[in-house]
Protein backbone atom coordinates (compact mmCIF):
# COMPACT_ATOMS: atom_id res chain seq x y z
CA UNK A 1 0.00 0.00 0.00
CA UNK A 2 1.32 3.44 -0.82
CA UNK A 3 2.19 5.36 2.33
CA UNK A 4 -0.02 8.28 1.38
CA UNK A 5 -3.02 5.97 1.36
CA UNK A 6 -2.18 4.54 4.77
CA UNK A 7 -1.80 8.08 6.06
CA UNK A 8 -5.17 9.02 4.69
CA UNK A 9 -6.99 6.05 6.23
CA UNK A 10 -5.22 6.81 9.48
CA UNK A 11 -6.31 10.44 9.25
CA UNK A 12 -9.90 9.41 8.60
CA UNK A 13 -9.86 7.17 11.64
CA UNK A 14 -8.26 9.86 13.77
CA UNK A 15 -10.70 12.53 12.76
CA UNK A 16 -13.66 10.35 13.62
CA UNK A 17 -12.15 9.65 17.03
CA UNK A 18 -11.63 13.40 17.46
CA UNK A 19 -15.14 14.30 16.51
CA UNK A 20 -16.43 11.86 19.12
CA UNK A 21 -14.23 13.60 21.68
CA UNK A 22 -15.32 16.99 20.48
CA UNK A 23 -18.97 16.06 20.97
CA UNK A 24 -18.27 14.73 24.44
CA UNK A 25 -16.53 17.98 25.26
CA UNK A 26 -19.37 20.08 23.97
CA UNK A 27 -21.96 18.35 26.02
CA UNK A 28 -20.00 18.76 29.25
CA UNK A 29 -19.73 22.43 28.35
CA UNK A 30 -23.49 22.67 28.13
CA UNK A 31 -23.97 21.09 31.51
CA UNK A 32 -21.78 23.65 33.25
CA UNK A 33 -23.78 26.38 31.55
CA UNK A 34 -27.01 24.96 32.85
CA UNK A 35 -25.77 24.49 36.39
CA UNK A 36 -24.54 28.10 36.52
CA UNK A 37 -27.94 29.45 35.56
CA UNK A 38 -29.78 27.72 38.39
CA UNK A 39 -28.72 30.22 41.02
CA UNK A 40 -31.80 32.15 41.98
CA UNK A 41 -32.36 35.86 41.59
CA UNK A 42 -29.12 36.51 39.72
CA UNK A 43 -30.29 35.60 36.24
CA UNK A 44 -27.97 33.41 34.20
CA UNK A 45 -24.81 34.34 36.10
CA UNK A 46 -23.91 34.65 39.76
CA UNK A 47 -22.19 37.83 40.87
CA UNK A 48 -19.51 37.61 43.51
CA UNK A 49 -19.47 40.52 45.97
CA UNK A 50 -17.69 41.36 49.24
CA UNK A 51 -19.20 39.84 52.39
CA UNK A 52 -22.46 41.49 53.42
CA UNK A 53 -23.41 42.65 49.91
CA UNK A 54 -26.06 41.06 47.73
CA UNK A 55 -27.33 41.58 44.20
CA UNK A 56 -30.71 41.17 42.57
CA UNK A 57 -31.67 41.33 38.92
CA UNK A 58 -33.62 44.59 38.78
CA UNK A 59 -34.50 44.22 35.08
CA UNK A 60 -33.54 42.03 32.14
CA UNK A 61 -33.47 41.96 28.35
CA UNK A 62 -33.57 45.73 27.94
CA UNK A 63 -31.25 45.73 24.90
CA UNK A 64 -27.88 47.48 24.87
CA UNK A 65 -28.21 49.17 28.27
CA UNK A 66 -25.51 51.83 28.54
CA UNK A 67 -25.58 54.59 31.16
CA UNK A 68 -28.13 54.84 33.93
CA UNK A 69 -29.54 57.60 36.14
CA UNK A 70 -31.78 57.43 39.21
CA UNK A 71 -34.26 60.15 40.14
CA UNK A 72 -34.80 61.29 43.73
CA UNK A 73 -38.11 59.36 43.79
CA UNK A 74 -36.26 56.13 42.97
CA UNK A 75 -37.25 55.91 39.28
CA UNK A 76 -34.48 54.43 37.16
CA UNK A 77 -33.70 55.61 33.61
CA UNK A 78 -31.51 53.56 31.27
CA UNK A 79 -30.08 54.78 27.94
CA UNK A 80 -29.99 52.26 25.10
CA UNK A 81 -27.32 52.25 22.40
CA UNK A 82 -29.77 50.75 19.93
CA UNK A 83 -33.50 51.46 19.80
CA UNK A 84 -35.69 48.77 21.30
CA UNK A 85 -39.26 48.79 20.02
CA UNK A 86 -38.43 52.22 18.63
CA UNK A 87 -37.42 53.64 22.03
CA UNK A 88 -34.01 54.73 23.27
CA UNK A 89 -34.69 55.31 26.98
CA UNK A 90 -36.30 52.88 29.41
CA UNK A 91 -37.89 53.93 32.69
CA UNK A 92 -37.94 51.25 35.39
CA UNK A 93 -39.96 51.48 38.56
CA UNK A 94 -39.91 49.18 41.58
CA UNK A 95 -43.45 49.66 42.90
CA UNK A 96 -43.32 47.27 45.86
CA UNK A 97 -39.72 47.69 47.01
CA UNK A 98 -38.67 44.09 46.33
CA UNK A 99 -35.51 45.09 44.41
CA UNK A 100 -37.07 44.28 41.02
CA UNK A 101 -38.70 46.62 38.55
CA UNK A 102 -42.38 45.81 38.10
CA UNK A 103 -43.04 48.68 35.70
CA UNK A 104 -41.17 49.24 32.50
CA UNK A 105 -41.86 51.90 29.87
CA UNK A 106 -39.94 53.33 26.92
CA UNK A 107 -39.65 56.77 25.31
CA UNK A 108 -37.18 58.89 23.34
CA UNK A 109 -36.67 58.04 19.67
CA UNK A 110 -32.87 58.33 19.70
CA UNK A 111 -30.20 55.77 20.57
CA UNK A 112 -27.08 56.65 22.53
CA UNK A 113 -25.05 56.27 25.70
CA UNK A 114 -25.25 59.30 28.01
CA UNK A 115 -27.91 59.99 30.64
CA UNK A 116 -27.96 62.22 33.74
CA UNK A 117 -30.44 63.96 36.04
CA UNK A 118 -30.08 67.47 37.40
CA UNK A 119 -32.24 70.48 38.28
CA UNK A 120 -35.49 68.63 37.56
CA UNK A 121 -34.41 67.63 34.07
CA UNK A 122 -33.44 64.30 32.57
CA UNK A 123 -30.57 64.71 30.07
CA UNK A 124 -29.81 62.06 27.46
CA UNK A 125 -27.50 61.95 24.45
CA UNK A 126 -27.40 60.46 20.99
CA UNK A 127 -24.01 60.18 19.27
CA UNK A 128 -24.40 63.76 17.90
CA UNK A 129 -26.78 65.57 20.25
CA UNK A 130 -27.85 66.10 23.83
CA UNK A 131 -31.53 66.44 24.76
CA UNK A 132 -33.37 67.12 28.00
CA UNK A 133 -36.81 66.22 29.32
CA UNK A 134 -38.57 68.20 32.06
CA UNK A 135 -39.38 66.19 35.17
CA UNK A 136 -42.64 67.30 36.79
CA UNK A 137 -43.34 67.76 40.52
CA UNK A 138 -44.10 64.06 41.02
CA UNK A 139 -40.92 63.11 39.17
CA UNK A 140 -42.48 61.99 35.90
CA UNK A 141 -41.19 62.96 32.48
CA UNK A 142 -43.63 65.73 31.60
CA UNK A 143 -43.60 65.46 27.82
CA UNK A 144 -41.75 62.32 26.69
CA UNK A 145 -42.34 62.99 22.99
CA UNK A 146 -40.90 66.52 22.92
CA UNK A 147 -37.46 66.81 24.47
CA UNK A 148 -35.58 70.08 24.23
CA UNK A 149 -32.42 69.95 22.14
CA UNK A 150 -29.56 71.37 24.20
CA UNK A 151 -26.50 70.51 22.10
CA UNK A 152 -26.37 69.61 18.42
CA UNK A 153 -23.90 68.88 15.61
CA UNK A 154 -21.23 66.99 17.56
CA UNK A 155 -18.78 64.90 15.57
CA UNK A 156 -19.49 61.20 15.30
CA UNK A 157 -17.16 59.41 12.91
CA UNK A 158 -17.61 55.72 13.39
CA UNK A 159 -15.09 55.37 16.22
CA UNK A 160 -15.43 56.45 19.89
CA UNK A 161 -18.72 58.12 19.03
CA UNK A 162 -20.55 57.65 22.34
CA UNK A 163 -21.30 61.02 23.95
CA UNK A 164 -21.09 60.36 27.67
CA UNK A 165 -22.40 63.28 29.74
CA UNK A 166 -22.18 64.71 33.27
CA UNK A 167 -23.67 67.70 35.10
CA UNK A 168 -22.11 69.89 37.78
CA UNK A 169 -24.04 71.82 40.41
CA UNK A 170 -23.62 75.18 38.68
CA UNK A 171 -25.74 74.65 35.60
CA UNK A 172 -23.09 73.19 33.30
CA UNK A 173 -23.18 70.15 31.08
CA UNK A 174 -19.98 68.23 30.22
CA UNK A 175 -19.87 66.10 27.08
CA UNK A 176 -17.20 63.68 25.98
CA UNK A 177 -16.33 63.97 22.30
CA UNK A 178 -14.10 60.97 21.65
CA UNK A 179 -11.28 61.07 19.11
CA UNK A 180 -12.22 59.22 15.93
CA UNK A 181 -8.78 57.65 15.92
CA UNK A 182 -6.50 55.33 17.86
CA UNK A 183 -3.34 57.40 17.94
CA UNK A 184 -3.87 60.24 15.43
CA UNK A 185 -1.92 58.56 12.64
CA UNK A 186 -2.26 59.86 9.08
CA UNK A 187 -3.97 56.52 8.35
CA UNK A 188 -5.76 55.35 11.47
CA UNK A 189 -4.47 52.01 12.81
CA UNK A 190 -2.24 51.44 9.81
CA UNK A 191 1.17 49.99 10.45
CA UNK A 192 3.91 52.43 9.40
CA UNK A 193 1.62 55.45 9.16
CA UNK A 194 3.15 58.34 11.16
CA UNK A 195 1.47 60.36 13.89
CA UNK A 196 0.22 63.87 12.99
CA UNK A 197 1.72 66.70 15.01
CA UNK A 198 -0.18 68.83 15.79
CA UNK A 199 -3.04 66.36 15.82
CA UNK A 200 -5.87 68.02 13.84
CA UNK A 201 -8.52 65.96 15.61
CA UNK A 202 -8.04 67.85 18.88
CA UNK A 203 -9.85 70.97 17.61
CA UNK A 204 -13.20 69.25 17.63
CA UNK A 205 -12.76 65.92 19.45
CA UNK A 206 -10.45 64.05 21.82
CA UNK A 207 -11.64 65.96 24.87
CA UNK A 208 -14.45 67.12 27.12
CA UNK A 209 -16.61 70.08 26.04
CA UNK A 210 -18.57 72.24 28.46
CA UNK A 211 -21.99 73.67 27.60
CA UNK A 212 -24.73 75.51 29.45
CA UNK A 213 -27.20 72.98 30.80
CA UNK A 214 -30.24 75.14 30.01
CA UNK A 215 -29.47 76.82 26.66
CA UNK A 216 -31.08 75.21 23.59
CA UNK A 217 -29.37 74.35 20.31
CA UNK A 218 -25.76 74.95 21.33
CA UNK A 219 -23.01 73.71 19.09
CA UNK A 220 -19.20 73.82 19.15
CA UNK A 221 -19.07 77.61 19.04
CA UNK A 222 -21.30 77.95 22.12
CA UNK A 223 -19.33 75.52 24.23
CA UNK A 224 -15.76 75.55 25.46
CA UNK A 225 -13.18 72.83 25.16
CA UNK A 226 -12.90 72.09 28.86
CA UNK A 227 -10.19 69.43 28.65
CA UNK A 228 -8.13 68.05 25.78
CA UNK A 229 -5.76 65.17 25.05
CA UNK A 230 -8.32 62.55 26.05
CA UNK A 231 -8.61 59.78 23.48
CA UNK A 232 -12.02 58.60 24.60
CA UNK A 233 -13.99 58.85 27.81
CA UNK A 234 -17.09 56.83 28.59
CA UNK A 235 -17.04 56.70 32.41
CA UNK A 236 -17.18 60.16 34.00
CA UNK A 237 -18.69 61.60 37.18
CA UNK A 238 -18.90 64.95 38.94
CA UNK A 239 -17.28 64.61 42.35
CA UNK A 240 -19.34 66.69 44.79
CA UNK A 241 -16.66 66.53 47.49
CA UNK A 242 -13.90 68.09 45.35
CA UNK A 243 -16.37 69.89 43.08
CA UNK A 244 -14.45 68.65 40.03
CA UNK A 245 -15.05 66.36 37.07
CA UNK A 246 -13.29 63.00 37.09
CA UNK A 247 -13.00 60.95 33.89
CA UNK A 248 -11.72 57.51 32.96
CA UNK A 249 -9.83 57.48 29.66
CA UNK A 250 -9.81 54.49 27.32
CA UNK A 251 -6.11 54.15 26.52
CA UNK A 252 -4.81 53.49 23.03
CA UNK A 253 -4.81 50.09 21.35
CA UNK A 254 -2.50 47.94 19.26
CA UNK A 255 1.04 48.73 20.45
CA UNK A 256 2.20 45.30 19.28
CA UNK A 257 0.18 45.23 16.03
CA UNK A 258 1.65 48.55 14.96
CA UNK A 259 5.11 48.25 16.53
CA UNK A 260 5.95 44.55 16.86
CA UNK A 261 9.66 45.35 17.24
CA UNK A 262 9.06 47.55 20.28
CA UNK A 263 6.30 45.70 22.13
CA UNK A 264 5.67 41.97 22.49
CA UNK A 265 2.12 40.68 22.80
CA UNK A 266 2.36 40.51 26.62
CA UNK A 267 3.46 44.15 26.93
CA UNK A 268 0.84 45.16 24.42
CA UNK A 269 -1.85 43.43 26.49
CA UNK A 270 -0.91 45.33 29.67
CA UNK A 271 -0.01 48.74 28.21
CA UNK A 272 -0.90 51.52 28.28
CA UNK A 273 -2.77 52.24 31.52
CA UNK A 274 -6.48 53.00 31.70
CA UNK A 275 -6.25 56.33 33.55
CA UNK A 276 -8.41 58.27 35.98
CA UNK A 277 -7.96 62.04 35.58
CA UNK A 278 -9.24 64.92 37.66
CA UNK A 279 -10.04 67.75 35.25
CA UNK A 280 -10.03 71.53 35.42
CA UNK A 281 -10.65 74.12 32.73
CA UNK A 282 -7.72 73.74 30.31
CA UNK A 283 -6.60 70.29 31.41
CA UNK A 284 -4.44 68.41 28.89
CA UNK A 285 -4.04 64.69 29.36
CA UNK A 286 -1.53 64.17 26.56
CA UNK A 287 -3.21 62.00 23.89
CA UNK A 288 -2.04 61.24 21.22
CA UNK A 289 1.58 62.23 21.84
CA UNK A 290 2.05 60.26 25.04
CA UNK A 291 0.53 57.39 26.96
CA UNK A 292 0.84 56.51 30.63
CA UNK A 293 2.85 53.40 31.48
CA UNK A 294 1.56 52.07 34.80
CA UNK A 295 4.55 49.74 35.22
CA UNK A 296 7.23 52.42 34.84
CA UNK A 297 4.90 55.08 36.32
CA UNK A 298 5.85 57.45 33.51
CA UNK A 299 4.38 59.34 30.59
CA UNK A 300 5.91 57.66 27.56
CA UNK A 301 6.32 59.17 24.08
CA UNK A 302 3.90 57.35 21.75
CA UNK A 303 5.75 55.28 19.12
CA UNK A 304 3.91 57.06 16.27
CA UNK A 305 5.68 60.21 17.46
CA UNK A 306 9.15 58.72 17.76
CA UNK A 307 8.83 56.81 21.03
CA UNK A 308 10.53 53.51 21.77
CA UNK A 309 8.63 52.41 24.86
CA UNK A 310 11.16 54.13 27.15
CA UNK A 311 11.54 57.77 26.11
CA UNK A 312 9.43 59.98 28.34
CA UNK A 313 7.56 63.09 27.18
CA UNK A 314 4.44 65.12 27.85
CA UNK A 315 5.82 67.62 30.35
CA UNK A 316 2.79 69.77 29.54
CA UNK A 317 0.36 66.93 30.20
CA UNK A 318 -1.07 66.18 33.62
CA UNK A 319 -0.55 62.90 35.44
CA UNK A 320 -3.43 60.56 36.13
CA UNK A 321 -4.67 60.43 39.71
CA UNK A 322 -4.94 56.66 39.38
CA UNK A 323 -4.08 54.03 36.78
CA UNK A 324 -5.27 50.53 35.94
CA UNK A 325 -3.94 47.81 33.60
CA UNK A 326 -4.57 48.33 29.89
CA UNK A 327 -7.60 47.67 27.67
CA UNK A 328 -10.09 46.88 30.46
CA UNK A 329 -12.39 49.56 28.99
CA UNK A 330 -13.71 51.77 31.82
CA UNK A 331 -17.30 52.59 30.83
CA UNK A 332 -18.74 53.71 34.15
CA UNK A 333 -17.57 55.85 37.07
CA UNK A 334 -19.36 56.67 40.32
CA UNK A 335 -18.25 58.44 43.47
CA UNK A 336 -20.23 56.83 46.25
CA UNK A 337 -21.96 59.36 48.49
CA UNK A 338 -24.49 57.09 50.18
CA UNK A 339 -24.48 55.86 53.75
CA UNK A 340 -25.83 52.36 53.17
CA UNK A 341 -22.43 50.79 52.38
CA UNK A 342 -19.70 50.45 55.05
CA UNK A 343 -17.64 53.56 55.88
CA UNK A 344 -14.69 52.69 53.63
CA UNK A 345 -16.84 53.14 50.51
CA UNK A 346 -17.84 56.71 51.35
CA UNK A 347 -16.59 59.13 48.67
CA UNK A 348 -14.60 56.35 47.01
CA UNK A 349 -14.76 55.54 43.28
CA UNK A 350 -16.49 52.62 41.65
CA UNK A 351 -15.17 51.96 38.15
CA UNK A 352 -17.09 49.70 35.78
CA UNK A 353 -14.85 47.85 33.34
CA UNK A 354 -16.68 46.76 30.20
CA UNK A 355 -13.94 44.20 29.53
CA UNK A 356 -11.12 44.01 27.02
CA UNK A 357 -10.72 42.98 23.41
CA UNK A 358 -7.30 44.39 22.64
CA UNK A 359 -5.39 41.92 24.82
CA UNK A 360 -5.56 39.09 22.24
CA UNK A 361 -3.76 36.72 21.86
CA UNK A 362 -3.34 37.04 25.65
CA UNK A 363 -6.46 36.13 27.65
CA UNK A 364 -9.05 38.92 27.86
CA UNK A 365 -9.79 40.60 31.20
CA UNK A 366 -12.14 42.98 32.96
CA UNK A 367 -15.95 42.59 32.88
CA UNK A 368 -16.08 43.66 36.53
CA UNK A 369 -16.71 46.58 38.87
CA UNK A 370 -13.77 47.70 40.96
CA UNK A 371 -13.46 50.03 43.93
CA UNK A 372 -10.79 52.60 44.77
CA UNK A 373 -10.95 54.14 48.27
CA UNK A 374 -10.60 57.97 48.44
CA UNK A 375 -9.75 60.30 51.29
CA UNK A 376 -10.01 64.08 51.00
CA UNK A 377 -10.59 63.80 47.26
CA UNK A 378 -7.46 61.69 46.61
CA UNK A 379 -7.21 57.95 46.05
CA UNK A 380 -5.69 56.07 48.96
CA UNK A 381 -4.49 52.49 48.73
CA UNK A 382 -4.99 50.04 45.93
CA UNK A 383 -7.97 49.05 43.80
CA UNK A 384 -9.95 45.92 44.51
CA UNK A 385 -12.52 43.95 42.56
CA UNK A 386 -15.95 44.77 43.98
CA UNK A 387 -18.39 42.88 41.72
CA UNK A 388 -17.33 40.09 39.42
CA UNK A 389 -18.94 37.21 37.56
CA UNK A 390 -20.75 39.21 34.85
CA UNK A 391 -18.95 37.23 32.15
CA UNK A 392 -20.27 33.90 33.43
CA UNK A 393 -16.90 32.47 34.51
CA UNK A 394 -13.17 32.45 33.93
CA UNK A 395 -13.37 30.79 30.51
CA UNK A 396 -15.84 33.41 29.23
CA UNK A 397 -13.62 36.18 30.54
CA UNK A 398 -10.50 34.72 28.93
CA UNK A 399 -12.16 34.19 25.54
CA UNK A 400 -13.86 37.58 25.61
CA UNK A 401 -17.21 35.86 24.98
CA UNK A 402 -18.69 37.36 28.14
CA UNK A 403 -22.37 36.70 28.79
CA UNK A 404 -22.77 40.21 30.17
CA UNK A 405 -20.55 43.27 29.83
CA UNK A 406 -21.06 45.79 32.65
CA UNK A 407 -21.27 49.38 31.46
CA UNK A 408 -23.17 52.02 33.46
CA UNK A 409 -23.45 52.67 37.18
CA UNK A 410 -25.65 54.92 39.35
CA UNK A 411 -26.55 55.34 42.98
CA UNK A 412 -30.13 55.17 44.23
CA UNK A 413 -31.49 57.50 46.94
CA UNK A 414 -31.34 54.65 49.49
CA UNK A 415 -27.61 54.14 48.84
CA UNK A 416 -27.84 50.96 46.76
CA UNK A 417 -26.11 50.99 43.37
CA UNK A 418 -27.30 49.86 39.96
CA UNK A 419 -25.06 48.35 37.28
CA UNK A 420 -26.15 47.91 33.65
CA UNK A 421 -25.01 45.43 31.01
CA UNK A 422 -25.06 46.25 27.30
CA UNK A 423 -24.83 42.70 25.98
CA UNK A 424 -28.18 41.40 27.21
CA UNK A 425 -29.57 44.43 28.94
CA UNK A 426 -29.58 43.24 32.53
CA UNK A 427 -29.67 45.78 35.37
CA UNK A 428 -28.45 44.60 38.75
CA UNK A 429 -29.20 46.30 42.05
CA UNK A 430 -26.42 45.85 44.60
CA UNK A 431 -27.17 46.50 48.26
CA UNK A 432 -25.57 45.97 51.64
CA UNK A 433 -26.88 44.27 54.77
CA UNK A 434 -30.63 44.02 55.15
CA UNK A 435 -31.43 46.67 52.50
CA UNK B 1 -18.31 -15.43 1.69
CA UNK B 2 -15.00 -14.42 3.17
CA UNK B 3 -13.74 -14.07 -0.37
CA UNK B 4 -16.47 -11.56 -1.17
CA UNK B 5 -15.87 -9.53 1.93
CA UNK B 6 -12.19 -9.49 1.06
CA UNK B 7 -12.97 -8.40 -2.45
CA UNK B 8 -15.19 -5.54 -1.27
CA UNK B 9 -12.63 -4.36 1.27
CA UNK B 10 -9.78 -4.52 -1.24
CA UNK B 11 -11.78 -2.68 -3.92
CA UNK B 12 -12.82 -0.11 -1.36
CA UNK B 13 -9.27 0.47 -0.28
CA UNK B 14 -8.24 0.62 -3.93
CA UNK B 15 -10.80 3.33 -4.68
CA UNK B 16 -9.77 5.35 -1.65
CA UNK B 17 -6.20 4.96 -2.85
CA UNK B 18 -7.03 6.29 -6.32
CA UNK B 19 -8.85 9.31 -4.95
CA UNK B 20 -6.00 9.95 -2.53
CA UNK B 21 -3.54 9.96 -5.44
CA UNK B 22 -5.57 12.46 -7.42
CA UNK B 23 -7.12 14.72 -4.77
CA UNK B 24 -4.34 14.75 -2.22
CA UNK B 25 -1.96 17.05 -4.09
CA UNK B 26 -4.75 19.62 -4.54
CA UNK B 27 -5.83 19.16 -0.95
CA UNK B 28 -2.33 19.62 0.34
CA UNK B 29 -1.86 22.74 -1.76
CA UNK B 30 -5.05 24.16 -0.23
CA UNK B 31 -3.92 23.04 3.20
CA UNK B 32 -0.54 24.71 2.75
CA UNK B 33 -2.26 27.99 1.84
CA UNK B 34 -4.56 27.67 4.86
CA UNK B 35 -1.58 26.97 7.11
CA UNK B 36 0.32 30.01 5.86
CA UNK B 37 -2.87 32.06 6.07
CA UNK B 38 -3.35 31.13 9.71
CA UNK B 39 0.04 32.62 10.58
CA UNK B 40 -0.85 35.86 8.82
CA UNK B 41 -4.27 35.91 10.45
CA UNK B 42 -2.64 35.56 13.87
CA UNK B 43 -0.30 38.47 13.20
CA UNK B 44 -2.57 40.82 11.28
CA UNK B 45 -6.21 40.13 11.99
CA UNK B 46 -6.60 38.23 15.25
CA UNK B 47 -6.30 41.25 17.51
CA UNK B 48 -9.58 42.62 16.15
CA UNK B 49 -11.48 39.65 14.76
CA UNK B 50 -10.35 37.31 17.59
CA UNK B 51 -8.99 33.79 17.67
CA UNK B 52 -12.39 32.26 16.90
CA UNK B 53 -13.27 34.76 14.17
CA UNK B 54 -16.20 35.89 16.30
CA UNK B 55 -15.19 39.57 16.40
CA UNK B 56 -15.97 41.92 19.29
CA UNK B 57 -19.43 43.12 20.30
CA UNK B 58 -20.23 46.49 18.65
CA UNK B 59 -16.56 46.98 17.71
CA UNK B 60 -15.24 44.48 15.18
CA UNK B 61 -17.50 42.26 13.06
CA UNK B 62 -17.34 38.48 13.03
CA UNK B 63 -15.87 36.63 10.07
CA UNK B 64 -18.29 33.75 10.42
CA UNK B 65 -20.50 33.18 7.37
CA UNK B 66 -20.82 36.88 6.56
CA UNK B 67 -21.67 37.91 3.02
CA UNK B 68 -18.17 39.41 2.62
CA UNK B 69 -16.26 36.36 3.76
CA UNK B 70 -18.30 33.88 1.73
CA UNK B 71 -19.23 36.19 -1.12
CA UNK B 72 -17.56 37.85 -4.08
CA UNK B 73 -13.81 37.36 -3.92
CA UNK B 74 -12.98 40.74 -5.48
CA UNK B 75 -14.99 42.58 -2.79
CA UNK B 76 -13.29 40.57 -0.09
CA UNK B 77 -9.82 41.24 -1.51
CA UNK B 78 -10.67 44.95 -1.72
CA UNK B 79 -11.49 45.05 2.01
CA UNK B 80 -8.01 43.77 2.85
CA UNK B 81 -6.31 46.09 0.33
CA UNK B 82 -8.22 49.24 1.21
CA UNK B 83 -9.49 48.61 4.72
CA UNK B 84 -13.07 49.31 5.71
CA UNK B 85 -14.66 52.27 7.46
CA UNK B 86 -18.12 52.25 6.05
CA UNK B 87 -20.31 52.01 9.09
CA UNK B 88 -22.53 49.64 7.16
CA UNK B 89 -24.53 47.09 9.04
CA UNK B 90 -23.05 43.62 8.98
CA UNK B 91 -25.80 41.10 9.60
CA UNK B 92 -27.94 43.93 11.02
CA UNK B 93 -25.33 45.18 13.51
CA UNK B 94 -23.15 48.30 13.30
CA UNK B 95 -19.50 48.11 14.27
CA UNK B 96 -17.71 51.11 15.70
CA UNK B 97 -14.10 50.48 14.88
CA UNK B 98 -12.18 50.97 11.67
CA UNK B 99 -10.15 48.48 9.71
CA UNK B 100 -6.90 49.80 8.24
CA UNK B 101 -5.59 48.87 4.81
CA UNK B 102 -3.37 45.81 4.71
CA UNK B 103 -1.98 46.59 1.26
CA UNK B 104 1.55 46.01 2.57
CA UNK B 105 0.85 42.26 2.55
CA UNK B 106 1.96 40.47 -0.65
CA UNK B 107 -0.55 39.05 -3.12
CA UNK B 108 0.29 35.56 -1.90
CA UNK B 109 -0.14 36.55 1.76
CA UNK B 110 -3.54 38.12 1.09
CA UNK B 111 -4.61 35.04 -0.88
CA UNK B 112 -3.48 32.82 2.00
CA UNK B 113 -5.18 34.78 4.78
CA UNK B 114 -8.44 34.95 2.83
CA UNK B 115 -8.27 31.27 1.99
CA UNK B 116 -7.75 30.66 5.70
CA UNK B 117 -10.80 32.68 6.81
CA UNK B 118 -12.95 31.19 4.03
CA UNK B 119 -12.12 27.73 5.36
CA UNK B 120 -12.00 28.45 9.08
CA UNK B 121 -14.54 29.45 11.76
CA UNK B 122 -17.13 27.13 10.21
CA UNK B 123 -16.86 28.76 6.77
CA UNK B 124 -16.55 26.79 3.55
CA UNK B 125 -15.76 28.65 0.35
CA UNK B 126 -13.34 28.44 -2.56
CA UNK B 127 -9.71 29.38 -2.11
CA UNK B 128 -8.47 32.82 -3.12
CA UNK B 129 -5.47 32.72 -5.44
CA UNK B 130 -2.44 34.96 -5.77
CA UNK B 131 -3.49 35.78 -9.36
CA UNK B 132 -6.92 36.96 -8.20
CA UNK B 133 -5.35 39.31 -5.66
CA UNK B 134 -2.96 40.61 -8.30
CA UNK B 135 -5.85 41.43 -10.64
CA UNK B 136 -7.84 43.26 -7.96
CA UNK B 137 -4.79 45.15 -6.76
CA UNK B 138 -4.04 46.33 -10.30
CA UNK B 139 -7.61 47.63 -10.62
CA UNK B 140 -7.74 49.39 -7.25
CA UNK B 141 -4.63 51.48 -7.96
C1 LIG C 1 -8.06 47.31 13.84
C2 LIG C 1 -8.96 46.19 13.86
C3 LIG C 1 -9.00 45.28 12.64
C4 LIG C 1 -7.99 44.54 12.07
C5 LIG C 1 -6.54 44.45 12.54
C6 LIG C 1 -8.58 43.82 10.97
N1 LIG C 1 -9.91 44.14 10.86
FE1 LIG C 1 -11.22 43.41 9.50
N2 LIG C 1 -12.64 44.71 10.17
C7 LIG C 1 -12.51 45.52 11.25
C8 LIG C 1 -13.69 46.35 11.37
C9 LIG C 1 -13.96 47.38 12.46
C10 LIG C 1 -14.53 46.03 10.28
C11 LIG C 1 -15.89 46.66 9.94
C12 LIG C 1 -15.69 48.05 9.42
C13 LIG C 1 -16.98 48.75 9.09
O1 LIG C 1 -18.00 48.46 9.70
O2 LIG C 1 -16.94 49.59 8.22
C14 LIG C 1 -13.85 44.95 9.56
C15 LIG C 1 -14.38 44.29 8.46
C16 LIG C 1 -13.83 43.16 7.89
C17 LIG C 1 -14.47 42.34 6.90
C18 LIG C 1 -15.85 42.56 6.30
C19 LIG C 1 -16.97 42.40 7.26
C20 LIG C 1 -17.21 40.98 7.74
O3 LIG C 1 -17.34 40.82 8.96
O4 LIG C 1 -17.26 40.06 6.94
C21 LIG C 1 -13.59 41.33 6.60
C22 LIG C 1 -13.80 40.19 5.63
C23 LIG C 1 -12.39 41.54 7.37
N3 LIG C 1 -12.57 42.66 8.16
C24 LIG C 1 -11.25 40.76 7.34
C25 LIG C 1 -10.04 41.09 7.95
C26 LIG C 1 -8.79 40.41 7.70
C27 LIG C 1 -8.59 39.24 6.76
C28 LIG C 1 -7.84 41.03 8.47
C29 LIG C 1 -6.36 40.75 8.55
C30 LIG C 1 -5.64 40.86 7.29
C31 LIG C 1 -8.52 42.09 9.22
N4 LIG C 1 -9.84 42.09 8.87
C32 LIG C 1 -7.90 42.93 10.15
C33 LIG C 1 -11.44 45.59 12.12
C34 LIG C 1 -10.19 45.02 11.87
Amino acid sequence: MPTRMIRMIYALLLSSVFSVFACANNSSHDTTKISASVSEGDGDVTLTLPAGFHASVFAENLGSARHIAVNSNGDVYVKLQGLKDGKGIVRLRDTNGDGKAEEKSGFGDFAGTGIAIGNSYLYASSDEEVFRFKLDASGNVADPDHPEKIVTGLLSRHEHEAKAIALDNDGNLYVNIGAYSNSCQVQDRQKGSPGMKPCPILDSAGGIWKFKADKPNQTYGDGVRYATGLRNVVGLNWNTQTNTLFVMQHGRDQLHDLFPDLYDTKQSAELPAECLYELHQGSNCGWPYIYYDQVQHKKILAPEFGGDGKKTAGEDAQDPVFSFPGHLAPNGLLFYTGSQFPEKYKNGAFVVFHGSWNRAPEPQAGYFVVFVPFKDGKPVGNWEVFADGFSGGAQFTASGRAKHRPCGIAQSPDGSIYVTDDTKGTVWKISYGNK
Amino acid sequence: MIYWIRLVVVTGLFLIGISAWTIAPLQSKLQASIDRGKIIYTQQCLSCHMMDGGGVQSMNPPLIRTKWVLGDKADLITIVLKGMNSGVEIDAVQYHNIMASHADLSDQQIADVLTYIRNGFGNKAKAVTEAEVKTVRAKTH
